[in-house]
């Protein structure tokens, strides 16, 4: 078991042909994801790293079933391509695309919103079931498989927490990325749902960072809902107020957003929170043993 | 990005926002001019930095007579002004903005930003015009009104109505002019992709009309591709030299006051690792994320801006490799210390895509303060204990 994601979804990839849609398509491919084809508008016909590529995804999920999309498309058309995946029966779509403008994904959210997908992202690493499939950015060979599953807003400390859950032993279900931008699509609480209803899930790492209540809300959320082992790390504990730390939604306004007050909510939910994350995975250990 | 007051203005102007006429002037000639131009007996002189709290800190201040207006503004022009906002170093002010005086009745706050939880902009507003709105929210919360507007159907009459109401405004002509103020307000931050808008105070002038006294205004950085104008009101020498240069590379980098430089891919990551040198009893210089293409040319700029800051001890090199490949960084660090003299230890952990092959490049190259890194902890452990001279 894992969420959202197996060795059976099928898969395109919006923005297929161009650079960086190329290079990780096949680095996803290789990993096993079953990548049914791809949309590249004006290319449609073509063929692409052995598949098809369509104009528009309606054709695209006509052809192939597929239920996710992965988007690569450059940030102005982000908005507009997710769109596009909501109203061709997407079920869950994964922006990888750093950039894009806050007012096209209040649009594309709700537009997503309304009809029933999911999304993952902008600006996020994607998400892996490990030993299964992979949708997105993440090095695949770091993420074993095991019994933890990973919510992480920053694509490198997904990768830094998941390498030490496999070094102390254990390993990971599902691994998801939601992003570090002001809008994105699932959240930790959704997530938090959907690992704890997964059997195979026996404990949760997240990872947050500074701005927005985003883990505030979780830490309410896991009061009521979440009964597995909880490991959190928040970014940004050293980072000085109004400075935007590299994520867009990374910054402290005033006197919220602060790590502390997030650390301090989820400590007193009883989430195993480490001041650094060099400390994950030992949390991690901790929890489960 | 931000911009100035008068900047704003001028975009409020252009949606017919009431504000205050006035003109920026760069001298105290062009001041005085500016003054006299505009007319009447009373004006008020604006120094133009990116930071609030700037009345309290002197530099705001009104002129009853054009000789008034010269003396103000040579002592404005020039100055290194220190609010709350611009940190202990000030900012200098290079512009002053000439405004007519106003008739001020009654200070009102009204913003727009973005809210995220609800995933759409809210107009925010209150009586307490004047104040520092932290401080109201903190101490006086209901005293603030809350009012989201979906994108999707736009500001319709009911948001007008909670805001008049909420703000006890029960002259009907004031209300009209009220609504209509926030109404083409919502507007100009939807159409130019505005991050905020912060109106502070909001006067209601003697004869009931609504004017935007002060205008402050970001925007999107990831929208600014469309709105030419607005980047053409970018004022460089508002931002930080260092961080300009390394954003021309790739590299996202803030300065901080601490003796440990920091390279590292990813933000989560970077702050994670100033947060593991500050939890291990050590002080991060800098944030710095050389982002997904990290090349040998951009390692060795970041050498290059990390160095320039005189407190810096020792450096942090921590990589994990996903897009960005470590024998890439390994030949970076090689490549910067041919063009760059690294004088400090450099601890260097790089984890992830070609790891391997990175240990051998740096591990063949023997460089003498160069000192391998197992893990982030190790790595931070080691960078604390150099920045100490241990």
């Amino acid at each position: 078991m894992s969420i959202l994601v197996n060795k059976d979804t099928k898969v395109i990839v919006q923005g297929f042909t161009g650079g960086e849609g190329t290079f990780h398509a096949e680095q996803c491919m290789a990993y096993g994801t079953d990548i049914v084809g791809g949309v590249t508008p004006g290319k449609g016909g073509q063929t692409h790293l052995g598949k098809p590529v369509f104009n528009t995804v309606k054709e695209a999920v006509a052809a192939t079933g597929a239920t996710v999309s992965m988007v690569f498309v450059p940030p102005a058309f982000v908005g507009d391509a997710v769109m596009e995946a909501a109203t061709a029966g997407i079920e869950l779509a994964v922006i990888i695309t750093e950039g894009a403008p806050v007012r096209d994904m209040q649009a594309a959210k709700a537009c997503a919103t309304k009809n029933g997908m999911m999304t993952i992202g902008p600006n996020c690493p994607g998400i892996i079931t490990a030993g299964e499939c992979k949708i997105g950015i993440m090095p695949g060979s770091i993420f074993k498989k095991g019994n933890v599953g990973l919510i992480s807003k920053s694509g490198t400390l997904t990768y830094e927490g998941a390498n030490q859950v496999v070094n102390e032993g254990f390993g990971i279900t599902t691994a998801v990325g939601i992003g570090g931008d002001p809008i994105i699509g699932l959240s930790y609480k959704q997530l938090l749902q959907m690992f704890q209803d997964d059997p195979e899930t026996e404990a949760i790492v997240m990872i947050g960072e500074i701005g927005g209540d985003l883990e505030i809300q979780a830490a309410a959320f896991i009061k009521e809902n979440v009964t597995k082992p909880v490991v959190a790390f928040i970014a940004g504990q050293s980072a000085p107020p109004g400075k935007r730390m590299g994520h867009a939604g990374a910054i402290i306004s005033g006197s919220a957003g602060t790590a502390k007050e997030k650390m301090d909510a989820l400590s007193a939910v009883g989430v195993e929170v480490v001041v650094s994350p060099a400390e994950i995975g030992k949390a991690v250990k901790k929890v489960l043993s | 990005m931000n911009i100035h007051e008068y900047q704003a203005k001028q975009i409020f102007a252009k949606y017919g926002v009431p504000t205050p006429r006035g003109i920026i002037a760069n001298t105290p000639d062009q001041a005085v001019a500016n003054a006299s131009e505009l007319g009447g007996d009373i004006w008020v002189v604006k120094a133009q930095i990116h930071a609030g709290g700037r009345g309290l800190g002197g530099g705001v201040k009104l002129a009853k007579s054009l000789d008034e207006v010269r003396e103000l503004a040579t002592e404005i022009l020039g100055m290194t002004l220190i609010t709350h906002q611009t940190g202990p170093e000030g900012k200098l002010v290079q512009k002053v903005y000439i405004e007519e005086g106003a008739d001020i009745k009654d200070e009102l706050y009204l913003s727009v930003v973005l809210d995220r939880a609800a995933e759409m902009p809210i107009i925010m507003a209150s009586t307490e015009g004047g104040m520092d709105i932290e401080t109201v929210a903190h101490d006086t919360p209901e005293k603030i009104i809350k009012i989201a507007v979906d994108p999707a159907f736009g500001f319709q009459g009911y948001h007008g109505r909670e805001l008049v109401f909420g703000l006890g405004i029960t002259d009907k002509a004031e209300q009209k002019k009220m609504i209509q103020f926030a109404s083409k307000l919502y507007n100009l931050y939807m159409e130019n992709d505005a991050e905020m808008i912060e109106i502070n105070p909001l006067i209601k002038t003697g004869s009931g009309d609504f004017i935007a006294l002060d205008g402050k205004m970001g925007f999107d950085d990831s929208a600014l591709g469309r709105h030419p104008d607005i980047e053409d009101m970018r004022d460089i020498s508002e931002e930080d030299p260092d961080e300009r240069e390394a954003s021309q590379y790739g590299l996202s980098y803030i300065a901080l006051d601490g003796e440990i430089g920091c390279m590292v891919n990813g933000a989560g990551l970077a702050m994670g690792t100033m947060d593991t040198i500050d939890y291990m009893g050590g002080t991060p210089a800098n944030f710095l994320d050389v982002g997904g293409t990290a090349n040998a040319e951009t390692v060795a700029k970041g050498f290059e801006i990390i160095l320039k800051n005189p407190n810096v001890k020792a450096i942090f090199v921590n990589i994990f490799g996903g897009i960005v490949r470590c024998d890439r960084i390994a030949n970076g660090i090689l490549e910067a210390t041919k063009l760059v003299d690294v004088n400090v230890p450099v601890i260097v952990r790089l984890d992830g895509t070609n790891a391997a092959e990175a240990a051998v490049i740096l591990k063949n190259a023997n460089i003498d303060n160069v000192i391998a890194a197992t893990d982030l902890g190790d790595g931070a452990a080691k960078a604390v204990a150099a920045a100490k001279g241990e």
